[in-house]
């Protein structure tokens, strides 16, 4: 048994553009022009990255949701 | 929490690279403490890494240093409180609309831009110590002017004038008496009013990012001419003191190591970590300031609004609960999750150019340098006291 990602929600009302997601999971995460969080293109599920967690936890704001089902 | 005496805050380090042995029972008291400030005045110290990282984030505590009641680490702290601090001295939203105006200045993709350009300056450095030969002085020789000639390139701050902004920064960081603070505040402030003019003169901007504020957020209104000149003194003091105190800090700390120097020298990629543990274990910004607005329940007690609440970065980052074997420097261990860059809303806004800073003048200083050593005994090497950003004032080397 483990936890598959279904789904990453970013609030860009909280993000403070820290950079913190981008840095712990570079395949899943960017900054947009104006520094925000957001996916890389097709990596809305996490594309398997087992540092998406990580990511969650890094971000010093709590603005990353990452939504799991368990398989 | 027990009830002991409370323990003075912010106290001098005994070893620059370790908290102060004064903070012990600090250490033994998880997650939360009673200290006694400078002026006499009680305050909370949150020591705990889960509760640290709770309350940092929690919008009920402040870090507006106007608000009356707000706490007071040192004298000269107390001077300035009531001028303007741009980020770091305002709450959400004034907070949030000086923030989204920088970000896009200082993403890690700006920062991963600017590392061919951080290179050039420490080879520069480099370069100079060597014409000159051994021995040096580290801190005026490298750690300072590198982030100093980094944070000019990107803010568009004529580095012909670092003597000038890097005496009134330590003046402001340490001056001794609090006129002197009042005073290097002030000059930083006609400093930036000037070259704030002079941009507005120029017909086309120039490429850094004061040029960018002053040619459109100025223009525009978004900002005012006041406001502008805060965010410049926070974004130049704090975009080279701390950097260069990591940087002379850093080195020394792995000159005491030498084991966990040669193991970066063997395996080069293991720097991102270590830089990433020097920042865990040294832990330079020890003593981040907040005032409670409301009643906080937390760890089984009430801060009640009004309290002043710090929260002291070097015990957090050693809490066994998260860091096994805390005092040991370790750079496989994930030492990811400290909180030297702070935590919540107003983590450090540089944290990825001070990222790349790190991990290039640490590693080309020792792969240039590779018979570095200290030019004194290491317990003669003079450090900063405890009520600024921890580092070293000087450090004698020699190769």
């Amino acid at each position: 048994m483990h936890m598959d990602i279904d789904d990453i929600d970013i609030d860009k009302d909280v993000c403070i553009g820290a950079g913190q997601c981008a840095l712990a999971a570079p395949g899943v995460f960017t900054q947009d022009d104006d520094g925000f969080s957001t996916l890389l293109p097709g990596r809305e599920d996490g594309g398997g990255d087992p540092r998406v967690r990580e990511a969650a936890r890094a971000c010093p704001v709590g603005a990353i949701t990452v939504s799991e089902t368990m398989s | 929490m027990t009830e002991t005496e409370p323990v003075a805050f912010p106290q001098d380090r005994t070893c620059p690279y370790h908290p102060p042995t004064g903070y012990d029972a600090l250490r033994a008291d998880r997650p939360l403490s009673r200290i006694t400030l400078f002026d006499g005045r009680p305050a909370w110290l949150v020591t705990g890494h889960g509760t640290a990282r709770a309350l940092l984030a929690d919008p009920r505590l402040s870090t507006d240093r106007t608000r009356d009641g707000f706490p007071a680490p040192t004298a000269r702290f107390a001077a300035v409180r009531n001028r303007r601090t741009a980020l770091l001295g305002v709450d959400d939203p004034e907070h949030r609309v000086q923030r989204r105006m920088m970000v896009p200045a200082f993403t890690l993709r700006r920062a991963t831009e600017l590392r061919p350009r951080i290179q050039e300056i420490v080879d520069e450095r480099i370069d100079a110590m060597i014409a000159q030969g051994p021995p040096a002085e580290l801190v005026s020789a490298f750690a300072l002017p590198v982030p100093s000639t980094v944070i000019c390139a990107l803010l568009g701050v004529p580095y012909t004038d670092h003597d000038f902004f890097e005496g009134q920064s330590r003046r402001l960081l340490r001056g001794p008496t609090a006129d002197d603070v009042m005073d290097a505040r002030d000059q930083l402030e006609a400093y930036f009013d000037e070259l704030i003019d002079r941009k507005q003169k120029q017909p086309e901007p120039g490429d850094g990012v004061l040029d960018e504020l002053v040619h459109r957020q100025l223009r525009d209104g978004e900002v005012n001419r006041e406001e502008l000149i805060a965010l410049a003194i926070i974004l130049l003091v704090a975009g080279h003191e701390t950097t260069a105190n990591m940087i002379s800090l850093g080195t020394f700390t792995l000159l005491q190591h030498p084991d966990r120097l040669a193991e970066l020298r063997t395996d080069p990629a293991l720097i991102p970590n270590a830089v990433e543990e020097l920042m865990r274990m040294l832990s330079i910004a020890d003593g981040l300031l907040r005032m409670a607005l409301e009643d906080i329940e937390v760890a089984g007690t009430t801060i009640r609004a009004g309290e002043g609440v710090l929260f002291s970065t070097s015990v957090v980052n050693r809490d066994e609960d998260v860091y096994t074997d805390p005092d040991t420097l370790d750079w496989h261990r994930s030492a990811r999750h400290h909180i030297a860059f702070g935590f919540g809303i107003h983590q450090c806004l540089g944290q990825n150019l001070a990222r790349a800073e790190l991990e290039i003048a640490l590693h080309t200083l020792f792969e240039r340098l590779p018979t570095l050593r200290l030019a004194a005994p290491a317990e003669e090497i003079p450090f900063k006291p405890g009520d600024t950003i921890q580092g070293m004032l000087e450090l004698p080397v020699t190769w």
